[in-house]
């Protein structure tokens, strides 16, 4: 580590700045996708008509809409609230859904010389600590709202709450205790590195093949390390119990907008329930990436490690502009079907979207297979380039896994029923806790026959 | 008396199983919209409506003579038959010497009215009927739900002609 710690601070607002846009451009997504995929399960086309210029972009817009409403509603505060408590439970919930990603790692360290910067906000050894920590705060975003507002409606939804968020928390914490015995530590980065390569069954065997490659780097091919495959069970646990904290259905108590009106949120008007509706999108996105960090390898590409990246840099570069030109042609032509399908349906610009869309789609195409021709001149990758290839790389791998589990979240939203609040303490206390009891004693007993045998 | 509860199989209560067999219907149907949006079993509202069967009973129109006058007489036996009491007729005398009067006023409250249908029922000479197949109907101002005999003669059938 050198003494120049301005560099250091530019580095670090820089990643804080990257993780912010990155939590703040999913929360909108994401309420598109809800409003989306929960049309189609419905068999219901969605937001399709408000528009921009004849641009409807699939609903986009009735987010931007709904943005300006929220800010330019009336604030309305209820006379017998409790003002500061009240005025600071919306912030608590949005401060804690931003927080707590802090420690996800979004690519391996960039190591440019000596200097090593690691790929998170908050690279400390004990991140996991950190994200449990930091999300057990935000039960009091929701206690402080139910009980400042200073209505029965608000109480009763952030007293189920919080008792929901206590229990679920227990089976969570213990979820991850085998995941923990399995990898040795808490630190984020490294879980995520000692998820690379192939499945190690009780230290008998690796479940693939090892394909070397140039420059000691290796091609796995089989069943990655992941968290998923070392501990399933973990995963059914954590699974259920994100749900939980983060207050989605079947586990949204604190809502349940059939019984309690709004619940914890009933008092709450423009931005001050914005902030809570943003926090909750933001929270999903974290917990997404929580999960994809400890169960589904994180920044992992599959097969590849970050020197097999390093080293396949060039043929991987010509086979993603390649196929992503392929893909991005696909959807120009989809785009073209649609505007020929629609022809008149409107009578207005709106009627054109799909070509100009579809013609912005093309070119792109265009540029994409274009750049892909560029880079069969290279010869030889630059090592800037392919560490710069590798990072990109493994951030998408990440972001692609972080997303699906996101889509996760809404699919489930629109596929099961609230649970009863006794069904709730039911499968906290009763099922998810002597599971992850039983997974704990299970892994260590894995562990030490492994020891014994492969060891 | 003693009801059976009904018992779940062990899947069932295992739930797990049953909450993916959901997530894979919900999907199919994800799945499918997403292929073919035409397939959606939905109308694009304000661009294209349901047409209603002949019988639909919607808003209230009267239909008119061969030379454009009302057909009404102003003989009250809707106004008689209806149960919410929404029809107000004002009746004149015709200048017409083979019929002995017309209605001056034929106001509708569609407020009070029920749509039962009753007025078209009671009618002897088939001057008010409710088949313009409007459904939609919708004002900024409660004033403007008392439709005059001037906008029920402006009201377009969907169905028979006159």
């Amino acid at each position: 580590m050198t003494g120049n710690w301005i560099l250091d601070l530019v580095i670090i607002v820089l990643k804080a700045a990257f993780l912010l846009t990155i939590l703040l451009t999913m929360a909108p997504v994401l309420i598109v996708l809800e409003r989306k995929i929960s049309a189609f399960i419905q068999d219901r086309p969605g937001p399709n008509r408000a528009d921009i210029f004849g641009f409807r972009l699939a609903g986009f817009v009735y987010v931007l809409a709904d943005a300006i409403k929220l800010f330019t509603k009336e604030n309305f505060t209820p006379s017998a609230a409790n003002r500061f408590y009240y005025y600071l439970a919306p912030a608590i919930s949005v401060m804690v859904a931003l927080s707590t990603g802090a420690v996800v790692p979004f690519a391996d360290s960039l190591t440019f010389g000596e200097h090593v910067v690691p790929m998170q906000v908050l690279p400390i050894n004990a991140g996991l600590l950190w994200f449990f920590a930091i999300a057990s705060l935000g039960v009091y975003g929701i206690v402080f709202a139910g009980w400042a507002s200073n209505s029965k409606y608000s109480l009763l939804g952030s007293i189920r709450s919080s008792a929901q968020l206590i229990s679920y928390e227990i089976p969570m914490g213990l979820s991850v205790v085998g995941l923990l015995m399995a990898f040795q530590t808490l630190e984020l980065n490294k879980i995520v590195q000692a998820q690379g390569g192939l499945l190690n069954v009780l230290n008998l065997f690796h479940a693939g093949v090892q394909i070397p490659l140039a420059n000691g780097a290796h091609l796995a091919l089989g069943i990655p390390n992941w968290g998923i495959f070392i501990q399933p069970v973990a995963f059914v646990i954590f699974l259920v119990a994100s749900y939980a904290e983060t207050n989605r259905t079947p586990f949204d108590l604190a809502e349940s907008e059939s019984e309690l009106v709004a619940g914890f949120h009933t008092e709450y008007s423009a931005m001050k329930f914005g902030m809570f509706f943003f926090a909750e999108y933001m929270a999903m996105v974290v917990a997404s990436s929580i999960m994809a960090t400890l169960f589904f390898g994180g920044w992992q590409v599959p097969f590849l490690d970050t020197a097999a990246l390093q080293a396949l840099s060039l043929p991987l570069v010509r086979l993603g502009l390649g196929s992503g030109a392929g893909v991005v042609a696909l959807a120009a032509f989809g785009l073209y079907r649609f505007y020929l399908a629609n022809r008149g349906r409107f009578g207005d610009r709106r009627d054109l979207e799909g070509l100009v869309l579809a013609v912005v789609a093309g070119g792109l195409a265009g540029l994409l297979a274009l750049a892909c021709l560029g880079s069969l001149l290279l010869t030889e990758m630059p090592v800037w380039g392919a560490v710069a290839f590798a990072a990109f790389a493994q951030f998408n791998a990440f972001f692609i896994k972080m997303f699906l589990l996101a889509t996760t979240f809404v699919w489930v939203r629109w596929t099961v029923p609230r649970f009863r609040y006794d069904q709730l303490m039911d499968l906290g206390w009763k099922s998810l806790l002597p599971l992850a009891l039983a997974n704990i004693f299970v892994t260590g007993l894995a562990i030490l026959l492994g020891n014994h045998f492969g060891g | 008396m003693k009801v059976a509860r009904p018992t779940e199989a062990i899947q069932e209560r295992v739930y797990l199983l049953e909450l993916v067999k959901g997530l894979g219907i919900t999907l199919r149907h994800l799945v499918s919209n997403l292929v073919s949006p035409r397939r959606m079993p939905i109308v694009e509202y304000p661009e294209k409506q349901k047409s209603f069967p002949a019988g639909f009973r919607g808003k209230h129109r009267l239909t008119k003579r061969e030379n454009g006058d009302v057909r009404c007489v102003a003989c009250f036996m809707c106004a008689t038959a209806c149960p919410a009491e929404c029809i107000h007729i004002v009746a004149e005398e015709s200048p017409d010497p083979t019929i002995e009067k017309r209605p001056a006023r034929f106001d509708i409250d569609l407020l009070e009215c029920v749509f039962c249908g009753m007025c078209v029922e009671a009618c002897p000479v088939d001057a008010i009927r409710m088949d313009s197949g409007v459904y939609a109907i919708a004002d900024f101002k409660r004033s403007n739900f008392v439709i005059t005999k001037e906008e029920l003669m402006a009201v377009k059938p969907q169905g028979l002609p006159d």
